[in-house]
């Protein structure tokens, strides 16, 4: 049997896979983004914090995933919650990274300038810092994105949604005609999601930089 | 003590102050000697201020101080007559133009953003925003249909310093802080801006506090200067003139340096002048005629006028009995043409320049007003020294009278 065989037969059931799939990274970034925002927002100015948050937030990174998704079945269980939850720790150190060196390159001139102005630390923040430091945020959302599409096939482990689950099927039987085209079709899947996601935050991060700041 | 009443702090001759600073001092944490120690002072209203001094002498800290981006240790800030050490400091800045060397436009913000900046935080309605950042653009001498939309990226480096200005000026502050703001301006530019900057002030007239390490600039734009030594204790505060013909003491007359008498030339416009007399005649007068007008005057050459009396030719009165081509076709064009609001030191540099050592004064419309020579400017140059050695000794004569009145 081959592939395309399997994708004929088995198609429209591996799309909803997909749709899974781009559904929980898609819920992942955003609450990576939230948090890794934040606690870039919160430490920038600060040297320890800021330290400290990069040096936890890079040992979540280095946790072998297939563990990490284990260990959080005690506390959470089985399903959708603990894939989340794993995702977004995957997700947050190019986050997090990423807002701290946007908001730190800044040009000083620039936030002096505005505080000389009259605006205050939140004005500051929203009207100048974050908007200039924007693009470098939004690289480090779109490489948590690809990161998380290929960790999110693990979350299969823990009955967690998305194309993971046709891998882990598929080698549970491995040597039966359909393991193998199921196999594939499901990396495949993964693969053309992680591009699309590439494109489309590459598509965003254009049109949401202001013209003055573009390179 | 030798240092007279007007090198004193709290010297304004009288004119009502719009910015006053009281005891003002700022001790950084860690170190010992404060940055600004106890600094009196007081800025008239509708004057430049120049704070000029030594690196390290807390001359941009002083400035830092007064819209509070550096918060002072004790010591007091009246604006307006009104004590603004303890109130919001973000609402105080609204009221304080603020503009530095780096200018820090915003790059994300087309210029007409960021000149709206600090109107849209006072709550202005659009209207009336997009009215005064054309306004403002006109007067900082850019076309508003053409820059408004721009970003800052796409506007030369002193495109972008009148952009800065605008910003500055936007809600009309009364007092604007002004930190080198033409430090990073090639010298040509720069110039112009300067003088551009004069002319807008003239009809603006803001009270302007300037920071620059640049003595000629401080003079060129300071209505009075405030010479700083190390924390920020002034040396002397007074008009250019008189920094420059009667300095203080030893430390002041070393910061202006050996210039002086080159930089008081910076001071003194042609127009204020006596302008000496050379011989001028029309140019459709006959050649004897001519030849008698030289011959009255002890110069060597005869300046010809059109009917307007605009210098159409030079000729000396060898080329008048040798040449026999017309008049237009002998001797020079007329060179070094300067106006009247030209200062010495430009009309010397013309004179330099020229054959008969001799500049050319015309008004706008180029009509002849008068010649500049050496002789004019070394007169000038006595009188100046007169009067500065006239004025130390009357105000000797004062310090002696108020201290025999006082033992």
């Amino acid at each position: 049997m081959t592939i395309f065989d399997y994708l004929s037969r088995q198609g429209d059931r591996l799309f909803g896979s997909a749709i899974e799939h781009v559904v929980i990274v898609l819920i992942s970034v955003s609450i990576s983004t939230v948090i890794g925002v934040a606690l870039g927002v919160l430490t920038y100015q600060t040297q320890r914090p800021r330290l400290i948050v990069l040096g936890v937030t890079g040992i979540f990174l280095t946790i072998p995933s297939f563990a990490l998704f284990g260990l959080l079945i005690g506390p959470l269980g089985l399903g959708a919650t603990p894939a989340v939850v794993a995702l977004v720790m995957y997700g947050l150190l190019p986050i997090v990274r990423n807002t701290i060196v946007g908001l730190r390159s800044v040009d000083p001139a620039v936030v002096e300038s505005a505080q000389g102005m009259g605006m205050g630390r939140y004005r500051r923040l929203l009207r100048i810092e974050l908007p200039l430091a924007w693009p470098i945020i939004i690289t480090g959302i779109r490489v948590a994105a690809v990161i998380i599409v290929g960790i999110a096939a693990i979350a299969a482990v823990v009955n967690g949604p998305g194309l993971g689950k046709d891998i882990f099927r598929a080698l549970a039987r491995f040597g039966t005609p359909t393991a193998l085209p199921q196999a594939l079709s499901a990396v495949l899947g993964i693969i053309i999601i992680a591009i699309l996601i590439d494109l489309v935050f590459t598509v965003v991060a254009r049109l949401t930089t202001s013209r003055g700041i573009r390179a | 003590m030798t240092t007279s009443a007007a090198t004193k702090g709290n010297q304004t001759n009288g004119k009502e102050s719009m910015i006053s600073l009281q005891q003002l001092t700022k001790v950084f944490p860690g170190q010992a000697r404060p940055a600004v120690e106890a600094l009196d002072m007081e800025i008239p209203a509708g004057e430049i201020v120049v704070l000029v001094g030594p690196s390290g002498c807390g001359k941009t800290t002083t400035m830092r101080l007064i819209n509070r981006l550096i918060e002072p240790t004790s010591g007091r800030i009246i604006l307006e007559g009104e004590d603004v050490t303890k109130v919001n400091p973000d609402k105080l800045r609204r009221r304080i133009g603020y503009v530095i060397q780096q200018i820090g436009l915003f790059p994300h913000q087309t210029i007409s953003d960021n000149i709206a900046t600090v109107p849209r935080m006072l709550g202005w309605d659009e209207k009336r925003i997009r009215a005064r950042v054309d306004e403002l653009l006109a007067i900082v001498g850019l076309d508003p249909a053409a820059y408004r939309d721009r970003y800052p990226k796409q506007l030369s480096g002193g495109q972008r310093q009148r952009a800065g200005v605008a910003r500055a000026l936007s809600a009309d502050p009364p007092v604007m802080l002004m930190d080198e703001p033409f430090g990073a301006i090639d010298p040509i530019t720069r110039d112009r801006l300067q003088n551009e900057f004069l002319r807008v002030q003239e009809t603006i007239r803001k009270t302007i506090i300037f920071v620059t390490h640049d003595i000629d600039e401080a003079i060129k734009m300071g209505d009075r200067i405030a010479i700083l030594r190390e924390g920020s204790q002034i040396a002397q505060y007074d008009t250019p003139e008189r920094i420059l013909s009667a300095p203080a003491d030893e430390f002041v007359g070393d910061f202006v340096g050996a210039g002086a008498s080159l930089k008081r030339l910076n001071l003194t416009r042609v127009r204020d002048i006596e302008l000496s007399d050379w011989p001028i005649a029309r140019i459709d007068s006959t050649r004897d005629e001519i030849l008698s007008a030289l011959r009255a005057s002890d110069k060597g050459a005869v300046l010809l006028l059109d009917e307007a009396r605009r210098p159409v030719r030079w000729v000396a009165g060898r080329e008048l009995q040798r040449d026999d081509r017309p008049l237009m076709e002998i001797g020079l064009p007329p060179e070094a043409l300067v106006q009247p609001n030209a200062t010495l030191a430009d009309a010397l540099n013309e004179m330099l320049k020229s054959r008969y050592g001799c500049a050319t004064v015309v008004d706008d419309a180029g009509v002849y007003q008068g010649n500049v020579d050496f002789a004019t400017v070394s007169a000038e140059i006595q009188e100046m020294r007169r009067d500065a050695r006239e004025r130390s000794r009357a105000e000797a004569d004062q310090m002696h009278a108020a201290e025999a009145a006082k033992a």
